[in-house]
């Protein structure tokens, strides 16, 4: 857990597109026993789909599931992977724990502020001011015997050592 | 001694020249036969052969696969539930990623075949959140099986129903800990239940019978159904049977997952023959045996085992390091665990010191707040180690440091409180003179710490 900054959620509207609408009954259909079941899954459809969490999004997940709206802030609030802020276009994931960090990941974390100009806690995410870049330092992502590894976006970068594979990471998500 | 061969069982085709994860390459290998043979079996015959072959959860608690499975009441009348735990995030583990994203029909069939000897119909692959990919191919694997009807309605006309989602989750670590990722499946902040009441096996997800078991655990069901119990139990040792993933890690000039029979090699063959010795020539300082909450071995260490004789008796026997066999007893033995198979090397240019701040950062970042001493006490150890790396501890903070992990464990819901206390426990009980010589060392500098938010970049584990 991280002090971070009091919690405030985006008061940002949008309008609901109804195959957003289709995608999320399909999920709530795979928990036939209870709804409620499905909330993890809806928030990350809707950070997949509209980028962040916002006050919208958690009211509209727990309407849609008939729950209180606090049922579904405290899961935004606890799990790590869900954001309740803009990110840039591309989103870099460090690993920092123990088998990365013997194998220099705190460096590669240092140079991907560094090259994305990437301002902030390096304990939170940290974002370039062009808004290209998002560089986070996150827990074991379970690739350990190839560190030091990164996520940009969805896809695992393995041994990501040299200025050049550093580059790689960048241009992937451009 | 040079290393025995690994023995490839649930690896067999992962890395395979033209191995894919479609279900026709799967059907080629071999692929669903198991389950057909599992279907025309009597359902108690399957957990039978399960108990026989002396499978134990490759998750890290090392528990009886067939007895978790016999803990369901027989007079139960409520739905049981199969829960694939795919939250792998021990750190220093990556097997069943290899699994998922590169045989992810192995692991369906597994469970299908699971899901019939317990009668469950209806089960869940709870996948962590940062497999993404890892989540699409599994997806897709299940749309194939299901168009083969291997899943849905009357598989292959055997009368049995049987459908498996992927649930994602979304990077807390303690969701790995099966009423924890209960409690997320249902929706909820993952935290752990009390046991008892709250075994799975009775009260479960929905508060019905539910079965946890781990990726490379299911994956061995099929192998098991194949070569039958007594046949899969001769791979292994006694009470240590079938093959074991060990994922290396650290500095090894050759990390990786390797696939042995469990306790047929030692830890010094795995390090020096199987990963080819140490990094740059340099020595040996320890080793993390079993996922990063495993107690630390220190090279040079002496051990005291029993070993079992021709004649039958136990006799003493003092072995280092280098001689401990890779399998579950051996390394309780020693005072560290099997745990989740992830060996973590480190050679003597680390920081000791150091490398517990990395590790208490971590649970200091996930333990879930729950309960009072892993909260508070995580954090703290967390405080005091990342002081000592920062030139600002004071002369008592060993001490200080031993008194709050003695107070963590034991005193927890669930083993999270052990996982985070264990390494600084095992830390300074093996590396005294390093937390002595950074307390020294800090508290002539500066008795009074002060946290500079500029420096948070320096806090790497040195770099050799």
């Amino acid at each position: 857990m991280s002090a971070a900054a009091p919690i405030t959620l985006s008061k940002k509207e949008i309008e609901i597109p109804a195959d957003f609408i289709a995608e999320v009954d399909a999920i709530i259909a795979r928990y036939p026993v209870s709804k409620r079941s499905a909330s993890l899954m809806l928030l990350h459809a809707w950070q997949d789909r509209f980028g962040y969490i916002t006050q919208q999004a958690v009211e509209w997940v727990a309407a849609k599931l008939e729950l209180q709206p606090v049922n579904i802030y405290e899961l935004v609030t606890f799990y790590p992977m869900f954001r309740l802020e803009k990110f840039g276009r591309t989103h870099i994931r460090v690993c920092r724990t123990l088998s990365c960090a013997l194998a220099g990941s705190y460096e590669l974390h240092k140079k991907f502020c560094e090259k994305t100009n990437a301002q902030g806690d390096p304990h939170g995410p940290m974002h370039s001011p062009d808004g290209e870049y998002t560089i986070e330092f996150v827990e074991c992502l379970a690739a350990c015997g190839s560190a030091p590894v990164c996520m940009v976006g969805d896809q695992l970068f393995e041994s990501v050592k040299t200025d050049e594979q550093i580059c790689n990471c960048l241009k992937h998500g451009a | 001694m040079t290393a025995p061969k690994e023995t490839r069982l649930i690896l067999e085709h992962v890395d395979q020249p033209g191995y894919t994860t479609d279900i026709d390459c799967y059907l080629r290998h071999g692929g669903y036969e198991q389950l057909r043979k599992a279907l025309t079996m009597q359902r108690a015959d399957i957990i039978n052969e399960v108990k026989t072959s002396g499978l134990r959860g490759r998750g890290g608690a090392g528990f009886g696969c067939g007895l978790k499975w016999s803990f369901i009441p027989p007079t139960n009348t409520k739905p049981v539930y199969l829960i694939c735990n795919a939250d792998e995030s021990e750190p220093g583990t990556f097997k069943d990623r290899q699994i998922i994203h590169k045989d992810p029909h192995q692991l369906i069939e597994g469970m299908i075949i699971a899901c019939y000897a317990n009668n469950a119909h209806l089960a869940y692959i709870y996948i962590r959140g940062e497999f993404p990919l890892g989540a699409k191919i599994l997806n897709r694997a299940l749309d194939e099986a299901r168009a083969h009807n291997f899943l849905g309605k009357n598989i292959l006309g055997s009368g049995f129903d049987c459908e498996i989602y992927v649930h994602r989750g979304a990077g807390a670590y303690i969701c790995g800990e099966e009423t924890g990722l209960i409690e997320s499946l249902e929706g909820k902040r993952p935290y752990p239940r009390i046991k008892p009441p709250y075994f799975p096996a009775v009260f479960g997800l929905y508060m019905s019978p539910t079965i946890v078991n781990n990726v490379e655990t299911l994956c061995n069901v099929k192998h098991i159904i194949r070569m039958g119990g007594a046949e899969y139990a001769k791979l292994g040792k006694p009470n240590n049977t079938g093959t074991r993933i060990l994922c290396v890690s650290g500095d090894v000039n050759k990390p990786g997952y390797y696939e042995f029979e469990v306790g047929s090699l030692t830890l010094g063959q795995l390090i020096h023959d199987v990963c080819g010795g140490i990094r740059n020539g340099n020595r040996l300082k320890a080793v993390i045996p079993g996922g990063s909450s495993a107690k630390v071995l220190r090279a040079g260490e002496k051990y005291k085992i029993k070993e079992k004789q021709s004649d039958g008796t136990l006799a003493d026997k003092e072995i280092t390091l280098e001689d401990i066999p890779m399998d579950f007893d051996t390394l309780a033995a020693v005072g560290s665990m099997a745990g989740s198979g992830g060996v973590i090397v480190m050679d003597h240019t680390r920081d000791m010191v150091e490398v517990l701040a990395n590790i208490n950062e971590f649970y200091a970042h996930e333990s879930c707040g729950q309960c009072t001493p892993c909260r508070e006490g995580s954090l703290w150890m967390k405080k005091i180690t990342h002081r000592l790396t920062h030139g600002q501890g004071v002369a008592n903070d060993p001490a200080v440091l031993k008194s709050v992990a003695d107070n963590i464990a034991g005193r927890t819901i669930c083993a999270f409180g052990e996982a985070c206390a264990w390494p600084t426990q095992s830390f300074l009980a093996k590396f005294p003179e390093e937390f002595e010589q950074a307390a020294k060392m800090a508290s002539a500098v500066n008795g009074s710490p002060k946290v500079d938010h500029s420096k948070a970049h320096d806090s790497a584990v040195a770099l050799a």
